[in-house]
């Protein structure tokens, strides 16, 4: 069975909720929709207090190519645009909607009923995902009609679609290719036309054979309206799903270092982007809303939810049975590569795969003791770093030698710190290298 | 650290079997000062918290102790538990930052401190006390040939530990089992251990298809000596072995070939002591092979 070939970890893969069907979360009572969920250009408002808007309504306009719009997910009147925390406690332009009701824009298709047909060809589909304001749902956010516009020069030859979850705790992907098989693989057919490629690959882990056969069958059952697509189990170790070794693991090929997959002809896209792609342009629904898995041992209830963007993650933590009284963390995303919220207010963006609450036990951060050299970061390492030598270099501001040591290269996996021994937070360490070195290479480039 | 006693203990049970209870009482003297000699270290010159909790420093006393002949005085083993622990440890910063194998820091000193009571070796069941590597040397040096060792050397002995040397050296099997236990726990990888023993069979093997009257033959070269000690307890030291694994194998076809070269051709009957050192002191240039990127 397939795998990427260097590194990698086999955290304990905690998927509490994988049985739990994507339930839809009853309305907030306001929604507070960031015109930043995005890499890229913020979006520019298109509303102002005091406007009325229903769902599925354009409220921010996409700020540049790489940008994304951003529409309202509720009907209401807008009570403010303003600068409001997210997650991480950043204040970013934000639009806040009080809920009336739940009235759709007419234009949208609102009926259960598979569309599996299209006429339209690569261009008009590229279209209609920028203008339902797509982008990656596996947490990147990168607006997806960039990506699937190759720069000039550079041809796609292979679609791979990113079904891996490898992340613990997390189970939106797999409940969304479990209850919408059929629209998933009709995106995925979208994508393919919008890029013009031929070879088609979903990976999937092999933790989810129900997923793994259902595509198939359903594949099997459509060939008449799909191009012909293969899904590829892979043998479960963290980080498959990350981009540059789901890549390798699926195709052999290598994306070069400070590259992207586009120059080796590879684009990636995750489950989730397929089934808002199909919402896009078959039923004419834009992002406003995404499955989110709420998670966390002490949780009464872990749940998948689909969760319109705006809702307070306090609300998702409600409806899955309440903050527990030992909760010490909650992180947006899952525990390897998500991130800490500093605020419970804060939205569910578009990127918002998971949100999972820690308990005292396991939020701890254990003592760090002196490096014994053991090796083992370097031994798990799937982009072949050395990370006991990045950190040192990190704590010595040695940026120049950090950058020798590629550690720009480093996808944040956070496999050297699981693994360390003697607790070296490693990741941080080379998370701020990062941003130091990129930094440097940056006012190089631009002088 | 903890595995690393488990895997040690067979060992200690054969030795203690074969040379006596003196064997006990070496061993917990060593641990006693080595721990003592970190902590007052730790404590009024480092002026730091307290580092004897991580067990490294009785790891280092245990493998110290099974380094030493069992007649050795103790007032030696305390003399080498303090250049183990002050001058090969402590010098550096302690745990992690030591360059070279503390315990075979010590055990170097006391070889060429004090030749006579590091190479003087209890008899055991009326043999000679001298090593099986020892006796080799002499024989063959003296013009003897390699059939003429044979006859005073049972491989049955040096399996079971039924000879003199070392005492913690000598149980061949004992040793084996508890490397197999640190690999099962994947405490250590098969990396270094395996290019050691197998550079030195390969490069014994060689000059003994050559000539096998005038060299040992491989079985006799891993059996005796610090052989398999050496590399699997001592080479595989995390803080003194290079990051990586590729490094790994690097540094113990090094050991294995320093380690032959001196046997046969050096000062000494034995280089394991000496082998790991040497490539010790390499590990920083080891380190500097990075991993290969695609």
């Amino acid at each position: 069975m397939k795998t990427f070939p260097r590194g990698g970890i086999h955290p304990p893969s905690n998927k509490l909720s994988s049985g739990e069907a994507i339930l839809p979360l009853s309305l907030p009572a306001s929604v507070v929709v960031p015109l930043s969920q995005h890499i890229g250009a913020p979006a520019v408002a298109e509303v102002a207090k005091g406007d009325r808007v229903v769902v599925g309504q354009l409220i921010g306009k996409a700020g540049g190519f790489v940008s994304a719009s951003v529409h309202s997910p509720v009907s209401g009147t807008v009570t403010a645009v303003e600068p409001l925390a997210n997650g991480s406690g950043i204040k970013t332009p934000s639009v806040v909607i009080a809920v009336e009701g739940d009235e759709w824009l007419p234009s949208i298709d609102r009926s259960p009923e598979l569309v599996p047909e299209c006429r339209l060809e690569g261009p008009e589909i590229l279209s209609l995902i920028a203008d339902a304001g797509i982008v990656g749902m596996g947490g990147a956010t990168f607006p997806t009609q960039v990506k699937l516009s190759p720069p000039p020069g550079k041809k796609a030859e292979i679609l791979i679609i990113n079904g891996v979850e490898c992340e613990p705790y997390l189970t939106s992907d797999h409940r969304v290719m479990l209850e919408h098989p059929s629209q998933v693989l009709v995106g995925v057919g979208l994508i393919a036309r919008a890029l013009g490629v031929e070879k088609i690959f979903i990976g999937i882990e092999n933790n989810k054979p129900d997923a793994i056969e259902l595509l198939r069958k359903v594949a099997s059952e459509m060939v008449r309206v799909l191009p012909s697509i293969e899904i590829v189990p892979l043998k479960v170790r963290y980080p498959q799903g990350g981009e540059k070794q789901l890549i390798t693991a699926i195709t052999g090929r290598y994306v070069p270092s400070m590259g992207l997959p586009i120059d080796i002809g590879c684009v990636v896209q995750n489950v989730g982007t397929a089934l808002a792609v199909y919402e896009a342009v078959q039923k004419r629904k834009p992002l406003i809303e995404r499955v989110v898995t709420v998670t966390g041992k002490g949780l009464g209830q872990p749940s998948n939810f689909l969760a319109r963007i705006g809702t307070p993650v306090s609300a998702l933590i409600e409806a899955a049975g309440g903050l527990p009284s030992d909760a010490q963390k909650v992180i947006g995303g899952g525990p390897m590569m998500g991130r800490a919220m500093s605020n419970l207010d804060a939205p569910v963006t578009k990127g918002t795969s998971g949100i999972l609450v820690l308990g005292a036990s396991e939020a701890a951060r254990c003592a760090e003791t002196a490096c014994i050299k053991c090796g083992k970061c370097v031994t798990v390492c799937p982009m072949a770093l050395e990370p006991y030598l990045l950190s040192r270099l990190v704590q010595k501001q040695r940026w120049d030698e950090a950058e020798a040591g590629a550690i720009f290269d480093c996808i944040e996996c956070g496999s050297c710190a699981f693994t360390c021994p003697a607790r070296v937070p490693l990741l941080d360490w080379i998370r701020l290298g990062k941003t130091e070195v990129n930094k440097i290479i940056r006012s190089r480039l631009s002088c | 650290m903890g595995d690393v006693l488990i895997a040690l203990a067979p060992a200690l049970a054969v030795s203690t079997w074969v040379f006596g209870a003196q064997v006990l009482a070496i061993t917990v003297v060593a641990v006693g000062a080595c721990v003592a000699f970190e902590w007052l270290i730790q404590r009024y010159l480092i002026k730091g918290p307290a580092t004897i909790g991580n067990l490294s420093a009785v790891v280092t006393g245990v493998l110290l102790a099974f380094n030493l002949p069992s007649s050795i005085p103790l007032w030696l083993v305390i003399l080498g538990a303090f250049v183990a622990i002050a001058i090969g440890k402590m010098t550096f910063g302690g745990l992690g930052k030591n360059p070279f194998n503390p315990a075979l820091v010590g055990r170097v000193f006391l070889l060429i401190a004090y030749p006579v009571q590091m190479t003087s070796f209890p008899s055991v069941d009326g043999s000679s006390g001298a090593t099986p590597l020892a006796l080799a040397k002499g024989v063959i040096k003296g013009g003897g040939s390699v059939s003429d060792v044979m006859s005073q050397v049972n491989f049955g002995d040096l399996f079971f530990g039924n000879h003199g040397g070392s005492f913690g050296e000598v149980a061949a099997l004992a040793l084996i089992l508890g490397g197999l236990y640190l690999l099962a726990r994947k405490v250590i990888t098969w990396h270094i251990p395996l290019a050691v023993l197998g550079t030195m069979a390969l490069f014994s093997a060689v000059l003994w298809f050559v000539a096998p009257d005038s060299y040992l033959s491989p079985a006799f070269h891993l059996l005796t000596g610090g052989a398999i000690l050496g590399a699997f307890f001592m080479a595989t030291d995390y803080s003194t072995s290079p990051m990586s694994r590729s490094g790994g194998l690097i540094f113990g076809v090094g050991i294995g070939l320093i380690t032959i070269v001196i046997r046969i051709w050096g000062a000494y009957p034995e280089g394991m002591s000496f082998a790991i050192l040497i490539m010790n002191s390499l590990v920083p240039l080891i380190n500097r092979i990075k991993p290969k990127r695609a």
